[in-house]
Parts: C-alpha cells; sequence; structure tokens
C-alpha cells in the first residue's frame, strides 16, 4: 500500500488553491497601488486600467453601471458575484483547501478557514467600502502568512511541486498582464513633445509587482519605461519578473519528471520549452520592434497551452482531439 | 427525590431532578468513584465557561464541523461540545462491550441469512414481508458472499440509560454510522482545555480507533491481494460529514476518494492518480447503497461509481460497510433483536431492547392506540429524529393527527414506552444543569470485533428535550471509560 500516489484530482485542486491565493495576493497589491500612488494628472484616480488589465469591463458595466472609485473598489475587494474579486478568489483557495484536507497541513487549512470567515464578516457595499490601503495590506499580510505556512509544514511529495507550479503559472500570468496594460498607456505619446515622463506611473508599476526595491538595487540611477519592462519580464532574479516564474515551472516540472517519475509530464516540458526559449532567445530591444503587446500576448497563450497540457497529463482529463472522436 | 450538591460554585444547587445522574447517581451507587464526584464538584463554573469557549471557537477555526444548508449558503457548525464529560465505570463498561459485540454478531448472521438460506423467515423467528419487503433489502445482494461473512464493518448502536440506571439499545446503525470523529477530537479538545481534569483520573484511551479500523478493512480485502490498497470512499465536500470521512482517512492513512476519482474497468476498480491509474481493493465507504452504482442502484447517481457492484459480486473490491445492511437499521426489525440473538446464538441478549409494540402486529396497533399519550411513537424507516411523536408531550390536535396516521399505515410505526432518559451535568450559560443524554458506542468488525471505549455521548441541550441529534440541538460530551 503506497502513501505516495497522488489522486489527480487532488494535484489539480492543490495547483488551483495556490492560483486563487496567488491571485488575491496580486489583486491587494494593485489595488493598494492604485489607490496611494497612481493619480492622473488632475489627482484622481484611475481605476479603468484596472478593469481593463482583468479583462472585467463588461460584468462590471451589467453589475454597476459606470465606473466609480468606490464601486470599482468593491467589484474587486469583496464583490461576492465578481468570480474575480479578492473576497471570490480566497473563498475558492478555501474551497479547495476544504477538500484538500486530507493533503494539506492543519494549520493550512485553519489559516485558511479563518481568513476567508474574516473577509466574509466584513460588511461593505458598492457605495460604502473599507479602507482599501488597510483591507489590501490585510490581504497581503494574509496571503503571504499562507505561503509561509505552506512553506514551513506542507509535506514535500507531489503535492508540493503542484502547489508551486499552480503559483508560478499564476503569478507569470498576472505579471504579463500588468505590464502588457499598463506599459502602452504610460508611455509618452510622440506628440507629447517636451512632456516629461510621469516617474510616478512607472514607480507605481513597479510597486503594484512588489518589484520597486529591488528595481532600484539594480538600477540605483534611475527609472526608464524600457528598464521597468525589462526587470518585470527578463530579469531572471527578481521573484515576480515572467522569466524567474517560468524558470521555477521548469525546475519544478523537473522534479516531478525525474524524481517522482511522472513521466507523462514530457508534454507539459516540451509547452514549458516554448516559453523558455521565447525568453531566453530575446532582449529588450527586440521584444520592442517586435511589439510588446504581441510578445506578451504569445507569452499568455503559451501559458495557455501549459495549463492545457497538464490538465490531460496529470488532472485526468481527456485529451479535446479524444473526445470529438 | 433528585441528588442535590451543594457547596461548591459550579455544582452548588445542581438538581437531577429525579433522573438517573450520569455523575451523581452513578457516583452515589458505587459504578464510578466518589473522587470523580468530588473532582468535577471543585470546577468553578465561570472558569469553566471561559475555557469552554475558547474551546469551542478553536474547533470552529479547526474546521471540525459539520455542514447545513440555508438559504443556498453553505454554513459550517460545530456540533456543540459541552465541557463536563459522561464517565463510565470499567465494570460497566465490560457489560457495553460485550453486549454490543454480541448485537454485532448477531447482525452479521443475520444479514448473511436474509441474503442466503432465510432460515430466520422459514423458521417463524421473523416475518417475510419484513425482511423482503424493507426497502433497504438488496435482491441483488442475494448469494454473494462477503469475505468473513462480515456485513457490519462498523455498527454504531445507540444506547439509553433508563430510570434505573440501566442501559437500553433504543436502535441499531448498521449503514454508515457517523460520530467517531467527534469522540476522538472531543478527547483531545479536553485533553488541551482541561489538562489538569484529564490527568486526574485514569481514562482509556480513544486514539487507537483509525488504526483498528485499518486493520479491520485489510482484514476483509479480497483474499488474492498481497498489499491492498484501501480507501475511504466518500460523497465530497459538501457532504455534511466531510470533516469525518478526512479525519478518518488521515488516522487510517489511507486515500480519501470521491465517486469521480474511481473508474471501473474489467470488473476491477481502479484511482485516477497523477501516474494514472491504481487499482483499489478495499474501500471503507460513506455513500449510502443507493448511490453507489447507477448502473446496480438509483440511475441519477453522480455520485457513485459505475460498474462497482459487478467488480463487488466478483470478489474484486470489498465494500464496508457491505451492501443491503440497511434492513437491520429498520425499528420494526429491532424489534425482533433479542429473538435473533437468542436464534442465531442462544443467548439471552446482554443489553436489553426498550420494550416495543409493533404497530403492524394487531395487538401492537391496538395497544399504542389505546396509550397514545403515554407513548413515544416512531417511524421505522425514518432517522434523525423526525417525525417522532412523544405522547405525554403533545396537544390533543397532534394526538388525533397522529391516530389517523396510525390507522392510515400502521405498518410505518412502532411504539415504545417513555424512558426516563438519564441526565448528565452540562454547562450552559454559566450554570451547572442537568440534560438528557445517550450514547453510541463504535463497534468496529474484520475478522474480529472491537469496542472503542467510549463512544459518543449526545446531549440534548434544551431543557427538558429528549432529541440529542445534532440537526435538532444536539451537542456532545467528551466519554471517560475509566481503567481498572
Amino acid at each position: 500500500m503506497t502513501q505516495l500516489t497522488l489522486l489527480a484530482r487532488f494535484a489539480e485542486e492543490i495547483s488551483w488553491m495556490a492560483r486563487y491565493m496567488e491571485r488575491a495576493d496580486n489583486l491587494a497589491r494593485l489595488l493598494e497601488v492604485n489607490e496611494v500612488f497612481a493619480r492622473d494628472r488632475r489627482g484622481e484616480h484611475n481605476w479603468d486600467a484596472v478593469i481593463d488589465l482583468n479583462a472585467d469591463r463588461e460584468l462590471f458595466e451589467k453589475q454597476h453601471g459606470a465606473t466609480s472609485p468606490s464601486k470599482t473598489a468593491y467589484f474587486y475587494m469583496l464583490d461576492r458575484d465578481n468570480p474575480n474579486s479578492i473576497i471570490s478568489s480566497v473563498r475558492s483557495a478555501r474551497e479547495n483547501a476544504r477538500s484538500l484536507r486530507p493533503l494539506i497541513s492543519t494549520e493550512m487549512w485553519t489559516h485558511l478557514n479563518v481568513f476567508f470567515n474574516e473577509l466574509q464578516a466584513i460588511s461593505a457595499t458598492p457605495d460604502n467600502i473599507p479602507n482599501i490601503s488597510r483591507f489590501c495590506e490585510r490581504v497581503r499580510t494574509a496571503c503571504q502568512a499562507h505561503t509561509g505556512i505552506t512553506e514551513g509544514t506542507f509535506y514535500r511529495d507531489q503535492g508540493w511541486y503542484f502547489y508551486q507550479l499552480g503559483k508560478y503559472l499564476e503569478r507569470a500570468d498576472q505579471t504579463t498582464r500588468l505590464v502588457d496594460v499598463k506599459y502602452h498607456t504610460l508611455l509618452p505619446r510622440p506628440d507629447d513633445v517636451g512632456s516629461i515622463l510621469d516617474l510616478s506611473q512607472w514607480n507605481a508599476l513597479l510597486r503594484s509587482a512588489a518589484g520597486y526595491h529591488a528595481y532600484r538595487r539594480v538600477h540605483p540611477r534611475g527609472i526608464d519605461p524600457i528598464g521597468v519592462a525589462e526587470f518585470l519580464v527578463l530579469n531572471n532574479r527578481f521573484p515576480r519578473s515572467v522569466r524567474y516564474c517560468i524558470g521555477e515551472v521548469s525546475n519544478l516540472l523537473s522534479q516531478l519528471i525525474y524524481t517522482f517519475q511522472l513521466n507523462r509530464g514530457d508534454r507539459v516540458a516540451e509547452a514549458v520549452d516554448v516559453i523558455h526559449k521565447r525568453l531566453e532567445d530575446t532582449d529588450m530591444q527586440s521584444i520592442i520592434d517586435y511589439g510588446m503587446h504581441e510578445f506578451l500576448d504569445a507569452i499568455q497563450l503559451d501559458l495557455i497551452a501549459v495549463a492545457k497540457a497538464m490538465d490531460v497529463a496529470y488532472f485526468g482529463q481527456v485529451e479535446e482531439d479524444d473526445v470529438a472522436a | 427525590m433528585g441528588d442535590i450538591i451543594e457547596g461548591s460554585m459550579g455544582l452548588s444547587g445542581y438538581d437531577s431532578q429525579g433522573f438517573f445522574c450520569e455523575i451523581v447517581s452513578a457516583a452515589n451507587k458505587g459504578m464510578i468513584p466518589q473522587a470523580v464526584l468530588k473532582r468535577l464538584q471543585g470546577l468553578d463554573a465561570v472558569e469553566l465557561m471561559a475555557r469552554s469557549d475558547a474551546a469551542s471557537r478553536e474547533l470552529y477555526n479547526l474546521g471540525i464541523t459539520f455542514t447545513v444548508y440555508s438559504d443556498r449558503m453553505m454554513i459550517d457548525r460545530i456540533l456543540p461540545f459541552d465541557v463536563l464529560p459522561r464517565v463510565i465505570g470499567a465494570d460497566e463498561w465490560v457489560d457495553v462491550e460485550r453486549g454490543v459485540t454480541q448485537r454485532v454478531e448477531t447482525l452479521n448472521k443475520f444479514i448473511w441469512d436474509i441474503y442466503h438460506d432465510q432460515k430466520c423467515i422459514k423458521d417463524g423467528i421473523i416475518p417475510a414481508d419484513l425482511v423482503l419487503g424493507n426497502k433497504n433489502y438488496r435482491p441483488q445482494m442475494e448469494g454473494v458472499s462477503v469475505p468473513g461473512g462480515t456485513y457490519v464493518h462498523v455498527c454504531g448502536i445507540d444506547l439509553v440509560r433508563d430510570g434505573d440506571g440501566i442501559f437500553r439499545v433504543l436502535e441499531d446503525n448498521a449503514r454508515t454510522p457517523s460520530g467517531v470523529s467527534y469522540v476522538i477530537e472531543n478527547r483531545h479538545m479536553m485533553q488541551r482545555a482541561f489538562p489538569d481534569l484529564v490527568d486526574a483520573f485514569g481514562i482509556r484511551s480513544v486514539d487507537d480507533y483509525g488504526p483498528r479500523l485499518l486493520k479491520a478493512m485489510l482484514d476483509v480485502a479480497p483474499e488474492h491481494v498481497g498489499d491492498p490498497q484501501v480507501c475511504l470512499l466518500s460523497p465530497g465536500a459538501y457532504n455534511s460529514a466531510y470533516f469525518e470521512h478526512i479525519f478518518l482517512a488521515r488516522e487510517m492513512g489511507i486515500p480519501l476518494v470521491e465517486g469521480r476519482d474511481l473508474v471501473v474497468e474489467n470488473d476491477r476498480v481502479y484511482m485516477r492518480t497523477t501516474e494514472g491509474n491504481e487499482e483499489v481493493h478495499c474501500l471503507y465507504r460513506r455513500i449510502d447503497d443507493d448511490f453507489l452504482d447507477p448502473l446496480a442502484f438509483r440511475e441519477d447517481s453522480l455520485l457513485g461509481v459505475p460498474g462497482i457492484f459487478d467488480a463487488y459480486r466478483k470478489g474484486n473490491v470489498t465494500l464496508a460497510n457491505a451492501i443491503g445492511t440497511g434492513v437491520a437499521d429498520d425499528k420494526a426489525v429491532y424489534a425482533y433483536m433479542p429473538r435473533l440473538i437468542e436464534y442465531y446464538l442462544g443467548e439471552e441478549a446482554i443489553l436489553p431492547n426498550v420494550p416495543t409494540h409493533i404497530c403492524r402486529e394487531p395487538d401492537g396497533l391496538k395497544y399504542t392506540l389505546d396509550h397514545l399519550e403515554e407513548l413515544v411513537v416512531k417511524p421505522v424507516g425514518e432517522s434523525g429524529g423526525y417525525g417522532i411523536l412523544i405522547g405525554p408531550r403533545a396537544s390533543k390536535a397532534e394526538l388525533a393527527e397522529f391516530r389517523a396516521k396510525l390507522r392510515d399505515d400502521p405498518a410505518n410505526f412502532i411504539s415504545q414506552p417513555m424512558i426516563d432518559l438519564s441526565v448528565c451535568p452540562t454547562l450552559l450559560e454559566g450554570r451547572i444543569v442537568p440534560r438528557h443524554v445517550d450514547l453510541r458506542p463504535f463497534c468496529v468488525t474484520g475478522k474480529s470485533s472491537w469496542v472503542l471505549p467510549g463512544g459518543l455521548t449526545r446531549v440534548a441541550l434544551r431543557e427538558g428535550s429528549l432529541v440529542v441529534n445534532s440537526s435538532q440541538g444536539g451537542g456532545s460530551k467528551d466519554t471517560w471509560v475509566l481503567m481498572d
């Protein structure tokens, strides 16, 4: 009787639990930075970018009509009807955790359970929201506690690797979106002759990715758009850069294939190699020549291909071609 | 009159109101040591309350909960936990253990018989239609042999203590009895919140349950398998007892699977893993017969595993409990248990039944109708305390309504005299008050039977209430079986 087998469903659920927590963490950072730093030239909050970044405009307008700072913040913080809100992500993470309780540590479950119950106890409406910064800080702290508890208590069998895979795939996805949406809106337009680069906006972008301090260590002398984009996409030491995340995904997958003998992962590894190559064989100037949006879009499609390959290789899903046949 | 304790903050003014008290009466009759009573008398109710609140919060945060639905929302509730233990003396426990084992042995012989020779029917011990017409009788099981002849691997037998302090069997739970996780978690909770109290006495451990259950499963796995894979089959995270499923899978050290994780190929059962399919040989299943296999039982079941019944019939997988044990849960079959014990074992029942009138029999119906206001009437098929009439507490209108129901469908009911259920000191709103309790010991059977020392003590928290079910405002207590 072996204890090392992992149910396909558990592998899937644990990678999703990690994804949802990573998503909540990223969203909290984004909202907080938007609240504190990102103001337009008249000093107003620009919340539209957050909606576009998450591709939620249609859903938002259906539920709330015209955007307003309070409504948008509510929509992302505590709106249970928005599947991408922080509370929905934490709820999904906790539902996965509930099902995963045979596998995860009691502390992981207890923490998530308490965290969700806390969020659920906050009373808020679209027009009456709690303090955004304090809320986001609480969410970030809880997400970091989750990461720490997981690191400190989760047994390092296959489950751990699927957890980490989910986390890094989600993080790569989030950073890609962030750069994609922000890069173009922040670049000075060709006709803005003589306008000064709005540094605070680039700072805010870095802060959204928790990269401001790290960036300043690498580039002590200043901030420039290409440098920021390069840092977030190609840097191989910053833990939220796309390249770093894909490197981790690649290592984790090798562990599953070689240490745990999960040979079905070969197809996943091929899909990861595609992204790896895309990131290794390039530099920032080539990306800009190719088109930043086009490049990031291609990475997003690659990430989707990796997720699909995992569904088939590990999560017991039938390949789409087989279904048709 | 009742036993009155004086002179301490906690138990001062406690009056068991004429009922048998599991602590005070038991100590006064020498069934448990006086020292236990003295120790509990010394407790301070305010201090107890503070520690009890902390314990409840911990249960909630740890997710030691059952799930209820309300307004389409899923709500986790803890089973209210009372910190004052129920104590059973060493000698008395020996009798309970023997009585429970005797009953389980009879149940296994009875169920084998009804799916094979049906001698108990031919010999006129029990009416044929009570067995064959029972909605839990599974004709598919006729002639199917199960390893070791064991059908009821896990049995929960509900006991109550009457006004004379005698344990009586209230009902048998031979399908998928739940609650054992609370027994073990309640003990852990007591050890954390009241280490001083727990350490003061020699209490028999309950930590053995998981390994014992695993051993029983290995005992009954298909014989041709060298290293059997045992799994716990759960309906899933939305089942009210999901916590218990997790708990048991962990205590047994086995994978927790759902129907969608299993697949049957060539009459063998496999679970889907990250490495592909792996064969499963024994399932401790917490899904009812009806939902187990849409090909053999309910077609609309989404929880089950298509084809698993054929794998079972061919002996490639063992299911515990076996299919078709629900006949024994029936409250009408229950009435025949003392005769069945005598029939199969040639012994008298160690644990007596509550005297039961079977309304399907003309005499039983007449007696029930004539004495309705003194009796407790129960529908035979229901569980969870639903649909019960408590005669002495019912209004005239309720009695009349029940009379009509009885005349309409007498076979659906049994009646019993009102039992003066024993009480146990219980902490409520800072006071210690008597509340009615029952006891569900758990018996695990593979090749032989083992009874967990103690069991689940459920307590009816509402004043005067006799209904202990968790779905109807019941709580639980730690159950201490003292060492010799």
